[in-house]
C-alpha cells in the first residue's frame, strides 16, 4: 500500500484544517478505509483519525427530535433503549447491518459515506475502467456479473449499489446531516447522496474540509411504528438483496394510513424513497391486496442489467411485507 | 493458449492421468493382513471412547499455538505474488522497472527474470504434488488469477504496493470459461466409468422414469487460516513452515521445485486452521518462497491474500450430471443411466469422481456411469471435503426423491426397497453398513413419519415447512503409517508423529490411545505432530488419519509393553530382574510380578532404576517385509494406499441426513429450521471430537447448498466474488439446532481399532436433503447448486 502521513487530532477545528490538505481521509472506525486502502482503491496521503474528538458520540432522544453524535458507535445507537422505543426502524437496520465485530468499531458519520461494494470498483487491477475510480474510463459491471448491483437510479456510467442500511431509515424519516467545515450546514440526507448520472465519483455533498458531526431525526408518529426488513440469502452479515425502511401513522381508526414512510436499501445507487408509493397509501385503509397493489409500484423505473432482474421481482414483496408488519397484518 | 500440436499432447497426458487416478482410486496395496485384529482389543482404561476435549484447545484460545506462517525467523524478506488479470494467452511483457525502483524492494521475479521451479510429480503419477503448475517458467496465461510474478521486499507492506506497480502487457488468446461452453471440449474418462447389465435396456423396458440434470456451482475450501509459507534456505538445506494436510507430501513436492535430494528437506506445521482438502498438495506459492529464499539465502513469507487463495489454488470444480433412473411401479430400480462433467484446468486433470456414490448405493440389475472432465481456463480444481462423493449424493439423492414422487412411495421406503445386500459394483461384501438403522434413527429423531409428504403441503405463518432426507457413503481408504512412544523419567509420556491436526483432534485421540493402551493417566501424554522429522505418515485426507495412526500407535503401545517388561526383567539394575519374563505383567502404567499385583514398579521407575533417561518405541502398520522404499512411498505418494475393496470386501462410513427448512413464500429465501443426521462411521474413538467433525460437514453442506457459488466473469474469467463478503459461508444465523447419531458398530475388517472415516462423511448428503426439502417446502424442484433466493422468488 501507499505510505501515508497519520495524524490524531484532538478538536473539530483541527480536524477540519487538517482535512483541507489535499489527499486527506479521515479515520474514524476505519471498517470501510482500511479496506478499500488495502485493496488500492483509497490511496490517501493524510489519515487525521478523528476517534478522540470530544463529544461527538453522544446519543439524545428528546421530544421532538433524536440526535446521534457522528462518532457513536453502529452497536452503542442499536442497543440504545430510547432509540428501540421511540425509533426501532434505526436501530434494526444498525443491527441488521454487518457484525457485531464491525458495528462495535464502525461509527456512524462513517457509516454515511460506506462506499459501494461493487466488486469492479473494488478490483483496480484488474479493472482500470470504473467510472467511479477514474472518470470516463467505463464500467465493467455493466456487462458483467451484476447480480448485486442496482436496479434504480442507475445510469450508463454507473450501476454501483449503495450498500448501506442506517442511510435508508434516515432517508424514510427525512434526517439531516449535520456538517462542519468552514460554515456550518444542515444537508437533507436525500439531498446528501447524489445520483451516478455521469459523474459517479461524485457520491455525496461534502466538500474538502467538511466533516459529518452528527445526524438529526425529527420525531413523528410513523417513526414509532417503524421497522426495517432486509431480506438477504444469508441470516446475517450479508448485504441486502433487497430491504425496506417503513414507518406507519394510522388515524384514530387504527386502519386508515394517516403518514407513511418508505425507503429502499440493496436496490439503487442511493437509499430510495418511494414518495408515490406514500401518496397512494395515505387516506386509505390497508390490507394485504392495497399495500401488494401500493408496493407493486415501487420498482416503476427499474432496470435490469442482467444477473439483477431478480431484484425487480423481489422489491414490492419487501415493501408489502415490512409494511404489513408495521400494520400488524403480517 | 496452447497450440493445436500442445494440446494434443495434453490431451494424451490427461487421459494417462485419468486412467493413474482410477489405478490408484481401485489399487490393493500391501499392508499386513496381520495389522488387523480379528475381535477389538479389550481396553484398559476408559480414556478411548470418552469425551475429552481437544488438547491443543486453550492455546488456540489463548492465542499461543503459534501456526506456521507465525513463526519469527531473523532477517525475513516478504514475497507477495503478483496474479494475471487475463485468462489466456500471453505475456508479452512484465516492466518492474517503477516497482523495483521502490525503496526496500529485493526483486522481482517473472518469467523474464525467472527463477526455476521444477514441476512436482502428481499424485496420480506416483508423487505428493495435486498441480503440476509451476509459476514464472514461461510466457503462457492458463488462468485469470494464476501467479506470474513474486515480488520481495524487506516488508509486506513495501511488497505489496511494489505488487500494485508492474505493467504487463498481455497479448490476448482465446479462453474457455464455463463448463457449459459450446467451444468446450469435454474429455471422456473411461478407466473411472462403471458398467453393469444392460442400462439401455433396463431403462427403455422400465414402468416408470426419471430423466434429470443437476449441477454444482464452482465452490472454494476458504478455510479460516489462508494458504502461506514461509521457507528458509540455509547450507544447501531447506526448512518450510507450511499449513499442511500432509508434511510427508510437501517435503517431496519442495525437493521436486528445488531439483534436491529429500533429505535436505524439512516440512514443519505445527498447527492447522483448516483445510478441507485444500492444504494436501503444497501449491505453487510455495515453489515461489522456496526457489525466491534459495536465491536470496535469507527466509521468504510468502502469504496469500484471502482473494489470492480463491486462484493461488483450487476448490471444488463445477459439475454437471445427468441421471436416468427407470423402476418398477412396485418402486424396484431396474436401471440407472449416470453420467458427470467436471471442469479441469486446462492443461491439466482433475477428476471428480461423480459416480462413487450412484455406484454403490443401491441394488440395480442394469447400471452405467461414465465421468467426462472439460478442461476450462481455471486454476487446477482440487479436493473439498467429500470430493467425488458430495456431488454424487447430490445427484443421486435427489433424483431418488424425484422417483419417490414420481411412484408415489415415502423416500425412505424407496430407498429400503432398493436395499444393497452386497456392494453392486463388484458384489463384494459389505464390512458393516448400519444405514437401515441410520434411516431409522434419523426418521425418528426428526419425526418424518409425522410430516404430510404432499408438496406444498406445511405452513408456519408465511414460511413453507418442507422435510427432506438422503443418505451418503465415503470410503474407507487405508495407508500404513509409523509411530512413536517416547518414556521419560519424568513419568511423561511422548507420541510422535508427522502427520498434522488440521483441528480435527489429533492431538486428542492419540493421547487417549497411548493412555489407553499403556494404561497412564492421559495428562501425563504429549502428542508431538507435524514435523518431517518425526515418525512417518499418510496425509490427513479422505477420512483415513484417525484410524491410520491409531493403529500405529496401537502397535507401538504393543511393542512398548513387550519391551519394558523385557528390560524389567533383563536388566542387572531392574527391581523386578531376579523373575522371569512370564512371570512379570504390564497392567496400568506398570510392570509387577504377575502373582503379585501390589509389587509392581511404574515405567519411570524403571527407566531411573536402569539408568535410563529415555526409552523410544516405534511401531507400525506395515506388512512385515515392509522396505523404506515402500514406507517411504507411503509417506510421500499414494502408492501404499488401500482402497475401499481392500481384501473383498467392501468398507465404506454410511450416514443419513434429515432436514427440515422454512422457505419465506414471498423472498425465496430458505432457512434450515433443524438437521439431523445419524452416522455409521464404525467405532468413535472420542464421541465429542467425531459429532464435531459430524456437524461442521453439515454447515459446510448447508453453505453449499444455499450460499456458496464462484462467480466467474465470462469476459475475462475472473472469479469476482473472491472474498469473504461477497462469497458467502454460512454464519451462526443460518446454523440451526443440529442433532448427529453414531449408529456404527466396530469394523473390525475395516481397521485395526474398529473406525471408519468422519470427516468427510458429515457432508455427503446434506445438499440433496435441503434441496429435497425445498421441494416438499414450495413443490418446485431446484436443480443446481447453489439455492439462492432468485431461483425462488
Amino acid at each position: 500500500m501507499r505510505t501515508f502521513d497519520y495524524v490524531r487530532v484532538e478538536n473539530t477545528s483541527a480536524a477540519i484544517s487538517e482535512a483541507a490538505k489535499p489527499e486527506t481521509r479521515f479515520l474514524a472506525g476505519g471498517t470501510t478505509l482500511l479496506d478499500l486502502m488495502k485493496l488500492n482503491v483509497e490511496r490517501p496521503a493524510h489519515l487525521v483519525d478523528i476517534t478522540r474528538l470530544p463529544g461527538l458520540d453522544t446519543i439524545e432522544v428528546s421530544t421532538d427530535v433524536i440526535r446521534i453524535g457522528a462518532l457513536a458507535k453502529m452497536s452503542k445507537v442499536a442497543a440504545h433503549a430510547d432509540i428501540m422505543d421511540a425509533a426501532p426502524v434505526l436501530s434494526e437496520s444498525l443491527w441488521r447491518a454487518a457484525s457485531a465485530q464491525l458495528r462495535n468499531m464502525a461509527s456512524i458519520g462513517g457509516n454515511l459515506m460506506q462506499r459501494t461494494r461493487c466488486t469492479y470498483f473494488r478490483d483496480p487491477g484488474a479493472y482500470p475502467n470504473c467510472n467511479k475510480r477514474n472518470p470516463g474510463s467505463g464500467c465493467a459491471a455493466l456487462e458483467g456479473i451484476n447480480r448485486n448491483h442496482a436496479v434504480l437510479g442507475i445510469s450508463d456510467a454507473c450501476i454501483a449499489i449503495y450498500p448501506g442500511d442506517f442511510a435508508v431509515s434516515l432517508v424514510a424519516f427525512d434526517g439531516t446531516v449535520l456538517v462542519r467545515g468552514k460554515v456550518e450546514r444542515r444537508i437533507p440526507i436525500d439531498e446528501f447522496y447524489l445520483l451516478p448520472r455521469q459523474t459517479p465519483n461524485l457520491e455525496h455533498q461534502l466538500s474538502p474540509g467538511e466533516m459529518i458531526v452528527g445526524i438529526e431525526i425529527p420525531r413523528v408518529a410513523a417513526l414509532k411504528r417503524s421497522h426495517y426488513l432486509k431480506v438477504r440469502d444469508r441470516a446475517s452479515y450479508e448485504f441486502a438483496a433487497a430491504s425496506a425502511a417503513v414507518g406507519i401513522e394510522f388515524e384514530a381508526d387504527g386502519k386508515t394510513v394517516r403518514d407513511v414512510r418508505i425507503a429502499l436499501g440493496g436496490v439503487a445507487t442511493k437509499p430510495w424513497r418511494l414518495r408515490a408509493v406514500e401518496e397512494a397509501l395515505k387516506g386509505k385503509p390497508i390490507d394485504e391486496a392495497t399495500l401488494r397493489t401500493a408496493a407493486a409500484t415501487a420498482v416503476d423505473g427499474a432496470k435490469s442489467s442482467g444477473h439483477n432482474a431478480f431484484k425487480i421481482e423481489l422489491t414490492p414483496k419487501v415493501v408489502a411485507r415490512a409494511l404489513m408488519t408495521v400494520g400488524d397484518i403480517a | 493458449m496452447t497450440n493445436n500440436k500442445q494440446l494434443e499432447l495434453n490431451r494424451r497426458t490427461v487421459m494417462k492421468l485419468g486412467a493413474g487416478v482410477a489405478a490408484v482410486a481401485g489399487a490393493g496395496v500391501n499392508l499386513a493382513p496381520n495389522a488387523f485384529a480379528s475381535e477389538p482389543a479389550a481396553t484398559k482404561a476408559a480414556s478411548l471412547g470418552s469425551r475429552v476435549s481437544r488438547a491443543e484447545g486453550p492455546l488456540k484460545v489463548a492465542g499461543k499455538a503459534r501456526y506456521a506462517i507465525e513463526q519469527k525467523l531473523e532477517n525475513m524478506a516478504y514475497g507477495v505474488t503478483v496474479q494475471a488479470t487475463r485468462p489466456a494467452g500471453r505475456i508479452v511483457n512484465i516492466d518492474a522497472s517503477v516497482a523495483k525502483a521502490l525503496p526496500g524492494v529485493i526483486d522481482v521475479y517473472t518469467f523474464q527474470n525467472t527463477l526455476k521451479i521444477n514441476k512436482p510429480t502428481v499424485y496420480s503419477k506416483g508423487g505428493g504434488a495435486t498441480e503440476e503448475f509451476t509459476p514464472i517458467q514461461d510466457d503462457l496465461v492458463r488462468f485469470n488469477g494464476m501467479h506470474i510474478a513474486l515480488v520481495v521486499a524487506e516488508t509486506f507492506e513495501t511488497a505489496t504496493e511494489a505488487a500494485s506497480l508492474l505493467k504487463v502487457d498481455y497479448e490476448d488468446g482465446d479462453a474457455i470459461l464455463d463448463i457449459n461452453d459450446p467451444e468446450a471440449k469435454p474429455m471422456l474418462i473411461e478407466p473411472m466409468g462403471v458398467a453393469w447389465g444392460d442400462a439401455k435396456v433396463g431403462l427403455d423396458n422400465a414402468e416408470v422414469k426419471i430423466d434429470v440434470t443437476y449441477t454444482t456451482a464452482r465452490e472454494y475450501n476458504v478455510p479460516m487460516e489462508p494458504h502461506a509459507t514461509i521457507a528458509s534456505w540455509e547450507n544447501g538445506k531447506i526448512t518450510v513452515w507450511e499449513p499442511s494436510q500432509w508434511v510427508g507430501g510437501a517435503r517431496s513436492v519442495v525437493a521436486e521445485f528445488l531439483g534436491i535430494d529429500i533429505e535436505n528437506v524439512r516440512v514443519i506445521s505445527p498447527y492447522v486452521g483448516g483445510g478441507f482438502g485444500s492444504k494436501i498438495g503444497a501449491h505453487p506459492h510455495v515453489g515461489l518462497a522456496c526457489v525466491a529464499s534459495r536465491q536470496l539465502n535469507r527466509p521468504v513469507k510468502v502469504s496469500l491474500t484471502r482473494p489470492q487463495t480463491f486462484t493461488g489454488l483450487g476448490g471444488r470444480p463445477a459439475t454437471r450430471q445427468t441421471l436416468s433412473i427407470g423402476a418398477s411401479k412396485d418402486g424396484t430400480i431396474t436401471s440407472i443411466v449416470h453420467e458427470s462433467w467436471n471442469e479441469t484446468a486446462i492443461d491439466e486433470v482433475h477428476v471428480e469422481a461423480c459416480n462413487n456414490v450412484t455406484k454403490i448405493m443401491y441394488a440395480t440389475p442394469n447400471f452405467s456411469s461414465r465421468l467426462n472432465v472439460v478442461p476450462v481456463n481455471t486454476v487446477q480444481p482440487g479436493w473439498k471435503r467429500g470430493p467425488g462423493e458430495n456431488p454424487s449424493a447430490y445427484a443421486l439423492e435427489s433424483a431418488i426423491d424425484e422417483l419417490a414422487y414420481a411412484l408415489n412411495m415415502d423416500p425412505v421406503t424407496l430407498r429400503l426397497a432398493n436395499w444393497a445386500d452386497v456392494d453392486p459394483s463388484n458384489n463384494m461384501p459389505w464390512t458393516t453398513r448400519q444405514l437401515r438403522e441410520a434411516y431409522a434413527a434419523g426418521a425418528e429423531a426428526i419425526g418424518w413419519w409425522n410430516r404430510n409428504p404432499a408438496p406444498r403441503s406445511m405452513r408456519e405463518g408465511r414460511e413453507l415447512i418442507g422435510y427432506g432426507m438422503a443418505a451418503g457413503s465415503y470410503p474407507m481408504i487405508r495407508t500404513p503409517s509409523e509411530a512413536k512412544i517416547v518414556f521419560h523419567t519424568s513419568g511423561q509420556v511422548e507420541v510422535l508423529s508427522a502427520a498434522t491436526d488440521m483441528g480435527t483432534g489429533t492431538y486428542t485421540i492419540l493421547a487417549q490411545t497411548a493412555a489407553d493402551y499403556l494404561g497412564v493417566p492421559v495428562e501425563t501424554v504429549t502428542v508431538r505432530l507435524g514435523d518431517t522429522s518425526l515418525p512417518r505418515s499418510a496425509l490427513a485426507g479422505g477420512s483415513q488419519q484417525a484410524n491410520n495412526l491409531t493403529g500405529a500407535l496401537v502397535k507401538a503401545a504393543e511393542n512398548a509393553r513387550t519391551a519394558l517388561v523385557r528390560l524389567a526383567a533383563s536388566d542387572p539394575k531392574s527391581p523386578l530382574q531376579s523373575l522371569k519374563l512370564p512371570e512379570l505383567t504390564f497392567e496400568k502404567g506398570t510392570i509387577r510380578p504377575t502373582r503379585r499385583p501390589a509389587g509392581g514398579i511404574s515405567i519411570a521407575e524403571l527407566l531411573k532404576a536402569v539408568g535410563k533417561d529415555r526409552l523410544e518405541i516405534e511401531g507400525n502398520t506395515f506388512a512385515s517385509g515392509a522396505t523404506e522404499d515402500m514406507k517411504n512411498a507411503a509417506d510421500r505418494s499414494f502408492a501404499q494406499l488401500k482402497g475401499a475393496t481392500e481384501g473383498s470386501v467392501s468398507a465404506h462410513s454410511w450416514c443419513a441426513q434429515f432436514v427440515e427448512v422454512g422457505v419465506d413464500e414471498d423472498f425465496g429465501t430458505i432457512r434450515v429450521k433443524r438437521m439431523v443426521a445419524a452416522f455409521d462411521s464404525g467405532r468413535i474413538f472420542n464421541p465429542k471430537l467425531a459429532e464435531s467433525q459430524w456437524i461442521s460437514g453439515m454447515v459446510m453442506g448447508l453453505g453449499q447448498t444455499l450460499l456458496e457459488e464462484g462467480y466467474v466473469d465470462q469476459r475475462d474469467g475472473r472469479t469476482v466474488n473472491a472474498n469473504f463478503a461477497d462469497y458467502a459461508i454460512p454464519v451462526n444465523a443460518d446454523i440451526p439446532e443440529i442433532q448427529v447419531i453414531s449408529v456404527g458398530i466396530p469394523d473390525m475388517q475395516a481397521t485395526a481399532l474398529g473406525g471408519k472415516g468422519v470427516g468427510e462423511i458429515g457432508v455427503v448428503g446434506v445438499a440433496p436433503a435441503i434441496g429435497n426439502a425445498v421441494f416438499h417446502a414450495t413443490g418446485r424442484r431446484i436443480r443446481s447448486l447453489p439455492i439462492t433466493l432468485e431461483k425462488l422468488v
